[in-house]
Parts: structure tokens; sequence; C-alpha cells
């Protein structure tokens, strides 16, 4: 099963799952940006769609066809984002395409390894009808820059379980998320410097940040339980703040919750 | 029932517990208390100390006991770095290496606790090489050391058996990438360095992952006792 498999499975267990979707899409992301309570509302309707059908622990040629779907997105983003005149500030130019060319890079590695397998790109509207400025304004692009690569980084990490009996998928696995991680430190500090917003910076606070659903989930940003330790009362620790333990370990998001980020910006399959 | 890391340690390696040699045991050597402040080059037991070889262990535990001891060494560099802050030190790079090192100590902290008594002894760091009133030499090895952690983490994942010590590596290599890049970003401001083309593939998009007989050479000058990994899986 691959995830527009899924995306179809739904369709058929739902007939008006494309319409709650619809509607969820407007709900949750017509707020506006930056607003906290904007950072609290999950899309529900869909995320209750998906759970209908999804449950087995995917093999890894379904891993791959997640990520690549993934990696589509982030590289029609910036492929986008860097051909538009007038949106990308001179100094920030360099920054954008370096990201621009590795998205291109794993969605060429992914699409050749899985060859005959591989999913097809879906049609994307980034604006999420009409919701976001996504190219007309540096902002927008920006937090949606932060949110991509934010969720790329936890939603590779939430599958390297299901890659430990294919060691060198995994390997390629991890060289991939330690280079969105790259990417996502230095957009949330440039998204930092031109809010003059010092509380956003190249880790993850607590659970901060637009939209929520990025930082948040099963295993929320804020969580300081690791390995069944619960880091805070560890020796040594006493003078080292909460907000700089939750910093200091990203943590995965499933599939499912990284559906709910992603379809309202996927418009067909 | 939840098991606890340790638990899984305790249960699974205890042989390994044999295997660290605790009669070297040299806290005195430069190494302070909880917080981890050592004192630079000031130490006659150097030459001890070098002569000793600490054993990383095998399996899982060798695996975290490395991670551990690349933990270590960036803990006591950035706390130094905050110790002594080197000539010119903006705002903005102070709060970055701040975070950075109060990140570390988590990690440091983390994995001693976690690692109980499989756990190596304190590793007594030489930054001789280093010169921290001079903001390139500091920041050209906050690069090294988080670069080298990266492909470390990268290179180690695949030999992790258990899927919860795996996706503690996950958790830990993401947010030593984020220090990469913010520590390149610094050194070459707005460019592509951040995620440079000397770090990853043009090719593939991919980051480095270097295996421990790799890592461990390259960061044992940093260090002054000798790291032992023969029984790492490979």
């Amino acid at each position: 099963m691959n995830i527009f498999n899924i995306l179809d499975s739904i369709q058929k267990i739902d007939g008006d799952a494309i319409k709650r979707l619809e509607h969820a899409t407007r709900r949750t992301f017509m707020n506006r940006i930056g607003s906290t309570l904007a950072a609290a509302a999950v899309p529900t309707a869909f995320a209750s769609i998906v759970s209908k059908a999804y449950g087995a622990t995917p093999t890894a040629l379904e891993v791959l066809n997640y990520a690549l779907t993934l990696e589509y997105l982030e590289n029609e983003f910036y492929e986008i984002g860097n051909a538009t005149a007038g949106l990308i500030p001179g100094e920030y130019k360099a920054v954008f395409a370096q990201i621009g060319q590795h998205e291109k890079a794993h969605v060429k590695f992914l699409a050749t390894a899985l060859a005959g397998d591989a999913v097809k790109k879906p049609t994307f509207d980034f604006t999420a009808k009409g919701a976001f400025p996504a190219f007309t304004d540096f902002g927008t692009f920006v937090t949606l820059s932060k949110a991509f690569e934010d969720t790329g980084v936890r939603a590779y990490k939430g599958q390297a379980g299901n890659l430990i009996s294919a060691p060198n998928l995994l390997q390629y696995a991890l060289q991939v998320h330690s280079v969105e991680a790259r990417h996502a430190s230095i957009v949330r500090r440039i998204l930092g410097k031109i809010t003059n917003d010092k509380t956003t910076k190249g880790w993850i606070t607590n659970d901060a940040g637009f939209p929520g659903a990025v930082y948040k989930g099963e295993i929320s940003e804020s969580n300081v339980v690791q390995g069944g330790l619960n880091v805070p009362g560890i020796a040594g620790l006493e003078n080292i703040s909460f907000a700089a333990i939750t910093e200091a370990f990203d943590e995965p998001l499933t599939m499912k919750e990284v559906l709910d980020i992603a379809g309202p910006f996927i418009v067909s399959l | 029932m939840k098991q606890t890391l340790s638990d899984n340690l305790v249960s699974s390696d205890s042989q390994i517990l044999a295997k660290v040699n605790r009669r070297y045991f040299l806290r005195s050597a430069g190494v302070a208390a909880a917080t981890g402040a050592f004192i630079l080059g000031a130490c006659t037991d150097h030459d001890l100390e070098g002569d000793k070889i600490v054993e990383l262990g095998a399996g899982d535990v060798g695996i975290l006991n490395y991670a551990y001891a690349l933990e270590q060494l960036e803990a006591a560099f950035y706390i130094q770095v905050l110790t002594t802050p080197y000539v010119g030190i903006t705002a903005e790079e102070k709060a970055i290496l701040t975070d950075i090192r109060d990140h570390e100590i988590v990690h440091r902290q983390f994995f001693k606790a976690a690692l109980q008594s499989a756990a190596i002894k304190d590793l007594t760091p030489n930054f001789s090489s280093i010169n921290f009133s001079d903001r390139a030499s500091v920041l050209g090895a906050a690069k090294l050391f988080e670069d080298t952690g990266v492909q470390a983490y990268n290179g180690a994942g695949k030999f992790i058996k258990d899927a919860g010590y795996l996706l503690l590596a996950g958790k830990i290599v993401s947010v030593e990438a984020r220090h990469a890049s913010a520590i390149r970003d610094l050194l070459m401001p707005n460019t592509a360095f951040f995620a440079g083309d000397d770090v990853v593939t043009t090719s593939d998009g991919f980051d480095g992952a270097l295996p421990p007989p790799v890592i461990l050479p390259s960061v044992q000058p940093f260090v002054v006792n000798k790291i032992g990994y023969s029984q790492l899986p490979v």
C-alpha cells in the first residue's frame, strides 16, 4: 500500500471524504499565520478518515514512496519559489537555491531507486486553496518552508524503525534526514530574523510553531521522556532549562500525522 | 510493561560491565562534577590517562558508549567556549553557542544515565589545538565536531539492533545537524555553506555517514584517553 492507494481506499470507504477534507482544509488554514490559536488546530476530519484505512507496518517500498511524495512536495515548492521573481530577497537566494538543489536530488534518487514502483508526482496547491500567499509573500514562503522541513525531519525519523532490517536503505534515509535538519535549522533562523522573533531558533523549542500539527502529535516536540527516562530528572541537568531539554531531542511523526499536514497542499493524486 | 533503556541494557548486555575497567577512574584528572567543567590542559595525569584504553564495548551498548564519548567531547568543548568566550563574540553567537552547549550537556548526561554502570568513564579532553580566544579557531572546531557528530550517528544507525535505540539516535542526530547548519552559517552567512557541497553530495543530496573506525581516529587527537573500539559491530 502506498500513500496514494491509501487515499484512494479512503475515498472508497468514505464517499464524503474529499468534501470533508476540503472543509477541514479551510477551517485549519484560513487562520492567520502565526496565530497561536491556529497552531492548536488539527484537521481532525482528515485524521479520522485516514485512521479508518490505516494501521499495518509499512514495507520498505512503501516507506520509500512515502518519502518520495514528501520530496516531490518540497521540490516543487522550491522550484516555484526559486523561480518567482521578487519573492526571495537577494541575501537569501543562495540558501534557498541550495535547498532546492538538494530536494531535486532527493526526488531523483528515490525515483531512480524505485523505478517502476515509484508513485507519480501529485498535483500540489501551496496556497491551500488561497489560504496562503505562498509565492507572493516572503514571510509566508519561509513559514511554509519551515513547516515542510521540520515535517520532513520528523517524517524520516518516524520511519527509521521500519527500515531496521534494510540497513542500506536505513543509512540512505538517515543521510537525507540530517540534510532536512540542516535545511530546517537555517530556514527557522531566517524566519526568526525577518519576524524579529528571537524565540524562533534553529532548533524546536517545546512544541511551538505554526502550523501546530507540525510540532505536536502522538509524540509532541515537547516530549522529555527518552528511553524510559524523565530527562529533566537526570543528574547533572539541574541547571538546564526545560526548553533546552526539549530542543535537544527531535521527535518523530507517524505517516498519518504527516498526511494530515501534507493533505491540504495535495490537490489530486 | 514499559521497560526503560537502562533495564534493557542491564538485562541484555550485563556481560559488558565486566569489561569496564574501574581501576583507572581518575576523576581528579581535570574532570569536575556534574556539569562537567574541566580544567584545560592543566593535567599532569595526562600521560597516565593516555596509557589506559577506554573500551566502548560490544553491541548496542558499544554504540551507545560511542555516542556518549562523542557527546562528552562536544559538551566539554562548548563549556570551555562559554567559559572563555572568543574575542568579539556577538550576542547572536553567544545565544547559539549557549543553546548548543546545553543540548550537548543534555545528550551527555542522558547517555550516562541510560548506560548506568555500562557507561564508559569521564573522558579527559585535549583541546590544545584550539585557540579559544579566536573566533575562527572556535567556530572551525565547532563545525568539525558537529559535522563529525552527524556523520558518526548516520554511520552508526545500521549497526543498532534495538528499534528504540535507533529512534533515540535519530532524535539526537537531527539536532546535531541543526547545530552544524547554524555554526556553518555563522562562518559563511547566507550562503550554501550551511549544507555545503563539502558535506552534502550534490548528486544525491546525502549527508555523510562514516563508520566508527573512520570517526574515532579523527577525534582521538581531542581526547587524552585512548578510545578502544575493537568490539564495536562492523
